[in-house]
């Protein structure tokens, strides 16, 4: 279970002007201005659930998925995933977790996909047993076959987010994070992330939040939706209540973010 | 000159392991609608499994040294898949070094000694400290390279696995063309070794093996510290240059030549000498006081104020998040 | 009207890169602090050397000083080994092939760009390290040049120098399309042409003979010629011949490079980048 409770996070940026006068004051003296990224952000999400979390660019998406897997300590509030506090006891923590980054690679580029796996065998001590286990079903359920044995760099994006899937569940975490898992994804490639996802879930009751763009990933994966703007929750439901008649989902969206301003 | 060679040459490297994914979106694969497959039977054989495969993987962890080998070794086949470029670059690196040399070699053509040093003796002097310098750069080249890891945001990445960071950290990058740096550090051992007049003994070999081990702490350390920095400023990190290669090239000296405060600076800031002036004097017979030998291992104390700086550097960015 | 036009081209990339060079003023503080702390090892290095026998010294102490404190504010004029990576890039992941459908030359834009940042980074970086130069005490204080003349020369041969420095780079960017490993090029010349160019000792410091041969190659008309010009203890005949070759070189490089552009560009054309 993940709970959020009264979160609250701001950063400090230092303020840039331009001109030669000002860089030579900022030499001695910056100003800072303060961004709060999350505001008082409150949710729960049981076990087995699936949550779409949505929300405009710089809503607080990135900065929740970091304070969950432990990456970014939190100003003020509770945060337990499972009862632990992601940010007190990171390696215990994100050894029940894992996590994909759209935009990020985790595979090494020259070698074998199959290389990263198991370098990532290691890293978390996975059991010879439960990682070829693990391993022949997620090579099974992606279609990986062949994609194991090349190096990521020759792989298409689509197979490579494929690969990356595997890599974060090799170790069969509970939970599972996916930050824009389907970002510049071909149509089937799409379908087939989605499809997994969904069949993960089913399977093996894996707790999944995942952060999109793409309407479509919400509507096939998710029933839950927790909408973000300007760092505070701006609604939690299914995707009914938000759904007004035969709309199409991308405009319904869009008057969401319009009605609450973001 | 102060600019680091490496890192010009780096930059554009090919292995770099987390990349932007938002590249190559050309090539298109059509084999993913062969995963819809029914999957509804033996659900409960996998569930079963899965909570055997979860409590095996608690069991027993990986050793660091294991793991440590298991990032070599994947380095190592990245750096092979374009052995040409390896080749050249360990031949750079050789020459980068060896043009320092050829200095040091025509300045003792025109005069025969520095600050009562012979030639032989600033050869087996540069020889060690260029030595433990590659040594130290070869393991904790992932700290040197550790602003793109930053920049680039696959530090992320590091955090959400459950090991120690800078395992992790120095694993991502292992330098195996630095090999042509010790390779000249090697040619020099062997032309100054028989030629420096020491009578090689059980004691002064130690010296020398202590002062391996403590200067590569001492070198790793500051790598450290230049990394834990890339969490503050990614800017202006260039005056951390000064401590690694600058001390690189003009360490081929022995401190004292740079003269009292130099030395100071050297024995009690950055601990330099503890690993060069000091224990090399003992070799070449300067000071026979056997304290000397084991001197340099202080310098593995220095790892102290830098893992405790890095740490504050990964508890900071964990709170600004960067 | 035409030609004048092509030249504001290749004005306004230059111009484009200072600003943009004049924007990393941390980097140029480190820089600055780097290039101090550098040159001030080498000159209590030369001093030590000084101590142990004057007299095999081939040049005045004071003039060793002053080039070393020269070297150091003026590194970014002449250093090969500061090679743009956006020009590798470009080379090396085909967006030349955006520059190619642009109405330059690109020869021209490359040297434009490269000059531009060679002057910014300098500017930003020279009149501190000179500064302090001339306040340090006194046996390792710079000297001022003797006479206008002698400065006129020195400004001059800086100029080409520079020019010089960056003829040669763009050979190297040259033949980067020709080559399998364009790092490990790179860090070849990187390392062998600071050491012909008197960047890890002065050339006078050199055994004769060598020094004979090196004076000759275009790695002394960098940084060699303009550094001991300026302390006017050279003859005028040598100040001569070291301006003579200056010009040739950059003539000869300048040749060289652009036609092996050119033939980067036919290159570039028939293999799509």
């Amino acid at each position: 279970m993940i709970t959020m409770e009264n979160v609250s996070k701001s950063y400090k940026v230092a303020k840039r002007n331009a001109g030669f006068g000002e860089a030579w004051k900022s030499l001695f003296h910056r100003e800072y201005e303060t961004i709060h990224a999350l505001k008082n952000v409150s949710f729960t999400i049981n076990d087995g659930e699936m949550v779409g979390y949505i929300g405009p660019n710089g809503a607080g998406k990135s900065s929740t998925i970091k304070i969950l897997s432990g990456i970014l300590t939190p100003d003020d509030g509770t945060v337990l995933v499972d009862g632990r506090i992601p940010y007190k006891d990171r390696i215990r923590h994100v050894k029940e977790i894992g996590v994909v980054f759209g935009q990020k690679s985790q595979l090494w580029w020259d070698v074998p996909v199959i290389d990263s796996f198991e370098l990532l065998k290691d890293i978390y001590s996975i059991s010879p047993q439960s990682y070829k286990q693990n391993l022949d079903e997620l090579t099974e359920l992606l279609d990986l076959g062949e994609l194991l044995r090349s190096p990521a760099r020759q792989l298409s994006l689509g197979q490579r987010m494929r690969c990356e899937l595997a890599a974060s569940l090799l170790h069969n975490p509970r939970i599972l994070f996916l930050d824009e898992p389907t970002i510049g994804l071909d149509a089937v490639s799409k379908l087939a992330v989605r499809d997994f996802i969904r069949k993960r879930n089913q399977l093996h009751k894996t707790t999944v939040l995942l952060t999109t763009h793409d309407m479509q990933d919400i509507e096939a994966l998710s029933d839950r939706i927790i909408l973000i703007g300007k760092g505070e929750i701006l609604m939690d439901g299914t995707i009914d209540d938000i759904k007004k008649g035969g709309e199409n989902i991308d405009e319904t969206i869009a008057e969401l973010y319009r009605s609450f301003d973001v | 000159m102060p600019r680091k060679y490496h890192d010009i040459v780096d930059d554009g490297s090919t292995n770099t392991n987390a990349r932007d994914m938002s590249t190559n979106t050309v090539a298109r694969d059509t084999s993913t609608n062969t995963i819809v497959r029914d999957m509804s039977t033996n659900t409960l054989a996998q569930d079963m499994s899965n909570t055997l495969a979860r409590g095996g993987s608690t069991t027993k962890k990986t050793s660091a040294l294991r793991l440590w080998m298991r990032y070599i070794g994947i380095n190592v086949r990245c750096t092979m898949q374009y052995k040409m470029s390896f080749f050249m670059m360990v031949l750079g690196q050789f020459f980068v070094s060896f043009s320092v040399f050829l200095g040091v070699y025509f300045m003792f053509q025109r005069f025969h000694s520095v600050k009562g040093y012979t030639y032989q003796e600033v050869l087996l002097c540069f020889a060690i400290f260029l030595m433990e310098f590659s040594i130290a750069e070869m393991v904790a080249r992932g700290f040197d390279s550790f602003s793109s890891m930053v920049r680039t945001g696959s530090f992320d990445q590091v955090l959400v696995r459950p090991r120690n960071e800078v395992l992790q950290v120095l694993g991502s990058k292992f330098e195996l063309t630095r090999i042509g740096r010790m390779l000249q550090a090697l040619l020099m051992f062997v032309y100054a070794i028989p030629r420096c007049g020491v009578d090689w003994n059980f004691a002064k070999v130690l010296t020398l093996l202590f002062m391996l081990i403590g200067g590569t702490a001492l070198f790793s350390g500051i790598f450290m510290i230049y990394a834990a920095f890339c969490f503050f400023t990614l800017e202006g990190l260039e005056f951390m240059n000064v401590f690694t290669d600058g001390a690189r090239e003009h360490g081929k000296y022995p401190i004292d030549v740079y003269g009292k405060k130099m030395l100071f600076f050297g024995t009690f800031l950055v601990p330099y000498a503890l690993v060069q002036y000091y224990p090399l004097t003992y070799v070449i017979g300067k000071n026979d006081n056997p304290l000397l030998i084991f001197l340099p291992l202080l310098a593995i104390l220095f790892l102290i104020p830098s893992y405790a700086f890095w740490r504050f550097g990964v508890r900071s960015y964990c709170s600004s998040g960067s | 009207m035409k030609s004048s036009l092509s030249v504001r081209k290749y004005q306004s990339f230059f111009r484009l890169r200072f600003i943009q060079g004049l924007q990393y003023r941390a980097a140029a503080a480190a820089g600055i602090t780097t290039q101090f702390a550098w040159g001030f090892l080498l000159i209590i290095a030369f001093s030590a050397f000084y101590e142990a026998d004057p007299a095999a010294f081939p040049m005045s102490f004071q003039d060793t000083v002053t080039y070393v404190w020269l070297q150091q504010a003026f590194l970014a004029l002449f250093n090969t080994w500061m090679l743009e990576n956006e020009i590798f890039d470009t080379i090396s992941n085909g967006n030349i092939a955006y520059e190619l459908c642009r109405p330059i030359r690109i020869y021209n834009m490359w040297i434009a760009r490269s000059l531009a940042n060679r002057f910014s980074r300098a500017v930003l970086r020279c009149s501190p390290i000179l500064i302090v130069a001339f306040l340090v005490p006194k046996p390792y204080r710079m000297i001022l040049p003797p006479d206008l003349g002698t400065f006129l020369l020195f400004v001059l041969s800086l100029v080409l120098g520079t020019a010089v420095a960056t003829a040669f780079c763009m050979i190297v960017y040259g033949l980067t399309f020709f080559t399998i490993s364009p790092q490990g090029v790179r860090v070849l010349f990187a390392s062998l042409v600071d050491f012909l160019a008197g960047g890890i000792i002065p050339i006078p410091f050199m055994p004769d003979k060598v020094r004979a041969v090196m004076e000759l190659l275009p790695f002394a008309s960098m940084q060699n010629a303009p550094l001991r010009i300026y302390t006017g203890s050279l003859p005028a005949e040598e100040v001569k011949v070291m301006l003579g070759l200056q010009f040739f070189w950059l003539i000869a490089l300048v040749l060289i490079g652009s036609s092996l552009c050119r033939l980067a560009e036919r290159k570039a054309c028939i293999q799509g980048g």
